[in-house]
């Protein structure tokens, strides 16, 4: 394509390596003004670092970006901002207990002489634009008091106010309620009509179908293609992110659950302010079924885990798997019931970064024969357990026993911890948000391994905030609000919208169940 | 290209690189006072090999801080700033001391016990610590830092009491000779003993002129028995675990609080081991009234600093450390130069270690550059 200003960006040959590893090679992009071009790929794939490339936070080690035409050096990121480049970080960078204004301001304040901000004409600005796209945001809330998306949307209004044309959105619905991805999706479409230029990066084909017009399809650092989002499906788009076919849709078989297993009886827990955030919750799961419990980030899920797992104290009620009850012991005496955790936050719970693979597959087992004897460990019997467990779970790189399980992908980090928690052999396998951050294959991947799990006998309790997760894999649909499991479900018996009504805190009219 | 960055990524050349610029910093610094940086450099060394005599001072000298230092750095791959190798090498010499007044056991006991005494004031030192950590919270840098000061003082009160006080002095008195680990410190001054040794006079200029004593082997031993603890055990691996993440030890059903207080514990009991090993070992063989801190547990966070917390690495860090600070003294003594500049060294060294994290960044850079002319 020719170079013109009819295009917002144009990267051309775009090539960056970091060490020996090419993260870019030989890039070619062309963003239209006035449309929302969606950047698709894998986690790891060089979506992101193409677009802090363009942002100017890496420099490129070979190519050229244009924007509406004249070439631009972007050797920081204050060139960008200075040509109307906006960036929206997965993380958001908002100082807590600042009001929205006021973030909105930093760093680029009016001042009135000497050096005395003017807060009353920054706020009507701001008002301003909060007004012309439809923002919603409280111009004098603390960061702290509001919801994410509400922190996502002041995100976008800094980006406006320093006069962004041209917006980058990191993976914006990562964070996101089923609701606030659709009220996200009507900014941009009202950004686009005052002729800003959208580029969202992201793994989510859903949302690239209801939002974007154009996607570019990144894979291993190389361009695969650029499609208009209409005329394709998205498994296609999985094709062409993945490289192969991938099934979107789960595939399994009618659940036939057996005897209760686990049963939670009246349960209250209460949060690290001393408020209750589980309150009297009661669920049963039989073996050879997987429960699944949706619901909006903060309404009990981390304090019930917590509870199972005997991080925290319960405040009453009973937690019982095979009729003993464990709640209020310990969390190896977790483990000893054969209770069997993956937990959400993978890096900071589930494993040592800086241990070996290999010494990450037994720190549950490492006191137990043959891995130790007499309290030496037996290295040979640990690698040799570990390298087993890398061939049947498939972790790459298939010799990684003895490199420290940081170097891994999210992915294969995420393998490590199945493998060792379903070498387990549990009789409850505790499933919290495990597909978060991974791409479409490691999700397929989870997904299966979870059912083959249940069909195998176990009792399956999963935990998610992705909506869809919760309805594809689970056999009963347990709705979480509150601290209370208000209603639930078998599957095929409910639509998406009754749940998410459930989960925002809205009455069910019975019309569903 | 790859080569060199490849050998700068390793931990042993960012050190030596240090040691160099240590050197190099210390050269400037007397030549800018008007002396000699080779003069200087010449008679340090002679300081440290000339006679086999200078040699053994600087073993002796070493093996306290080698302790201190691998207390600190087995703290410190447990997760834990062990601040407090100086309190609890004190207390250790307190309770050492005062085990070797009141008992007088034949030395195959009494050796035991004195020492015992010392390592196990030292572990108790480390264990207030580690309960306040896991039992409150309360982090261990400000406690074992409070505790240092609570240890010198509670070393001059005990200095201070009639029962150990020996009249017109500022001292204790020395420890029953049935508790020194000197090595053969009776034959040596017997008749048979010198006669012997003045037909072997390098052997006398060390046995008679310096204190030679088992301390280097126990230290020696002390390395060797914590790096296996570390690395084939399975209580070094719940230890550093628990250091690497405490959160995933905890969730995968490792008691957190248990391994914190051990492993202040096992800290404490090292520093403690140094302390009664220069009871029994090296002359006075007694505690006197401190001024201020004599160092031997904050020159052990040099040293581990240097060694970059690994126990085989305290050893020699240990022997460069002491080898500076001794023959450094010549400095002063032959050319003038005043023997702070050694101290200056030793700053430089400390701060370049810290500093060479940059160095393996830097052998990335060289290795891109490598890629980039290689195109």
């Amino acid at each position: 394509m020719e170079i013109g200003s009819g295009y917002a960006v144009q990267m051309r040959g775009i090539t960056k390596k970091f060490g020996s590893f090419c993260a870019l090679d030989h890039i070619d992009v062309d963003i239209k003004k006035g449309t929302i071009h969606a950047m698709l790929g894998e986690n790891g794939a060089g979506k992101s670092t193409l677009m802090n490339v363009l942002y100017g936070l890496y420099q490129s080690d070979e190519g050229e970006i244009y924007l509406e035409g004249q070439k631009v050096n972007m050797k920081n990121p204050n060139v960008a901002i200075a040509h109307g480049i906006g960036m929206v970080h997965q993380h958001f960078m908002l100082v807590d207990n600042f009001t929205v204004t006021q973030n909105i301001i930093l760093g680029n304040e009016i001042t009135s002489g000497a050096g005395v901000i003017n807060m009353k004409k920054a706020r009507e600005e701001i008002i301003k634009t909060i007004e012309k796209y439809g923002l919603s945001v409280d111009p004098d809330a603390k960061i702290e008091d509001i919801s994410v998306g509400m922190q996502q949307r002041v995100e976008i209004l800094k980006a406006l106010y320093r006069g962004a044309n041209l917006l980058i959105l990191d993976e914006p619905t990562a964070v996101l309620t089923p609701q606030e991805i659709e009220d996200l999706i009507k900014i941009m479409n009202n950004l686009i009509k005052d002729g800003k230029t959208i580029i969202i990066i992201t793994h989510k084909l859903k949302e690239i179908k209801e939002s974007a017009d154009v996607c570019t399809i990144i894979r291993r650092g190389k361009y695969i293609d650029t499609v208009d989002v209409k005329k394709v499906k998205e498994e296609e788009l999985a094709t062409m992110m993945v490289g192969h076919a991938v099934n979107l849709v789960v595939d399994k078989t009618e659940a036939t659950p057996k005897d209760v297993v686990f049963e939670i009886d009246n349960l209250t827990v209460l949060d690290e302010r001393k408020i209750p955030a589980v309150k009297n919750l009661s669920l049963k799961i039989r073996k050879g079924e997987i429960v699944g419990i949706a619901g909006i980030d903060g309404n009990g899920q981390k304090e019930l885990v917590e509870a199972i797992t005997n991080l925290t104290k319960v405040a009453g009620g009973t937690i019982k798997i095979n009729g003993v009850e464990v709640q209020n012991t310990s969390p190896k005496n977790t483990i000893d019931n054969k209770i069997a955790t993956i937990h959400e936050d993978r890096q900071r719970r589930g494993l040592v970064l800086n241990y070996t693979v290999a010494h990450n597959m037994v720190i549950e087992k490492f006191k137990e024969e043959p891995f130790s004897k007499k309290g030496f460990l037996n290295e040979k019997e640990i690698v040799e357990h570990s390298k087993q467990m890398i061939k049947e779970y498939d972790i790459r790189p298939d010799n990684c026993e003895l490199q420290p399980v940081r170097g891994l992908s999210g992915g294969n980090q995420q393998k490590v911890i199945i493998a060792r928690e379903v070498a387990n052999d549990p009789d409850l396998l505790i499933a919290v948000q495990p597909t978060r951050g991974l791409d479409v294959g490691a999700i397929e991947y989870v997904h299966k391994t979870l059912i083959r799990e249940r069909d195998k006998g176990k009792a399956v309790l999963l935990i998610s905030f992705e909506l869809d997760e919760v309805m594809n894999v689970s056999d009963t649909i347990a709705v979480i609000y509150d601290g209370k499991i208000v209603k639930s479900f078998k599957q095929g018996t409910v639509d998406e919208n009754t749940i998410g009504l459930l989960m925002a805190g809205g009455k069910d009219d019975a019309k569903n169940s | 290209m790859q080569k060199i960055a490849n050998i700068l990524k390793k931990q042993i050349t960012s050190t030596i690189i240090a040691i160099i610029f240590g050197f190099i910093v210390a050269a400037i610094i007397l030549a800018a006072t008007g002396y000699s940086p080779a003069d200087a450099f010449t008679a340090m060394f002679e300081g440290i090999f000339s006679r086999p005599k200078y040699i053994s001072n600087v073993i002796i000298k070493s093996t306290p801080i080698i302790l201190t230092g691998l207390s600190v750095a087995f703290a410190f791959k447990t997760g834990l700033f062990n601040m407090g190798a100086e309190g609890q090498y004190i207390m250790s010499s307190v309770f050492a001391t005062i085990v070797g007044i009141k008992l007088d056991l034949p030395p195959v006991l009494q050796i035991p016990m004195v020492i015992l005494a010392g390592v196990f004031a030292g572990a108790v030192y480390g264990a207030v610590v580690g309960y306040l950590k896991a039992r409150f919270g309360i982090h261990e840098v400000i406690t074992s830092i409070m505790l240092n000061w609570v240890a010198l003082y509670f070393s001059n009160f005990i200095v201070s009491l009639k029962t150990f006080h020996q009249p017109n002095s500022t001292a204790t008195f020395t420890v029953n000779e049935s508790s020194f680990t000197t090595i053969l410190h009776k034959w040596k001054v017997s008749p048979e003993g010198i006669a012997w040794l003045k037909e072997h006079p390098t052997i006398m200029d060390v046995l008679l002129k310096t204190d030679v004593n088992i301390g280097i082997i126990v230290a020696i031993i002390m390395v060797i028995v914590i790096s296996i603890l570390l690395n084939r055990t399975t209580k070094g691996y719940e230890l550093k675990a628990v250091g690497f993440n405490k959160d995933a030890a905890e969730f995968a059903g490792i008691n957190v609080k248990k391994n914190i207080l051990h492993s202040m514990i096992i800290a404490g009991a090292i520093a403690g081991l140094a302390g009664a090993l220069s009871v029994t070992g090296v002359q006075p063989h007694r505690i006197s009234t401190m001024a201020a801190f004599e160092n031997y547990g904050f020159n052990g966070l040099s040293v581990a600093l240097i060694a970059a917390n690994s126990p085989i690495g305290c050893l020699f860090a240990g022997l460069l450390f002491a080898g500076l600070l001794y023959g450094g003294q010549s400095i002063q003594s032959t050319i003038g130069a005043p023997s702070e500049v050694i101290n200056i060294m030793i700053g430089t060294i400390v701060f370049f270690v810290a500093l060479t994290r940059i160095v393996p960044v830097l052998a990335d850079k060289l290795a891109k550059r490598g890629e980039k002319h290689a195109h």
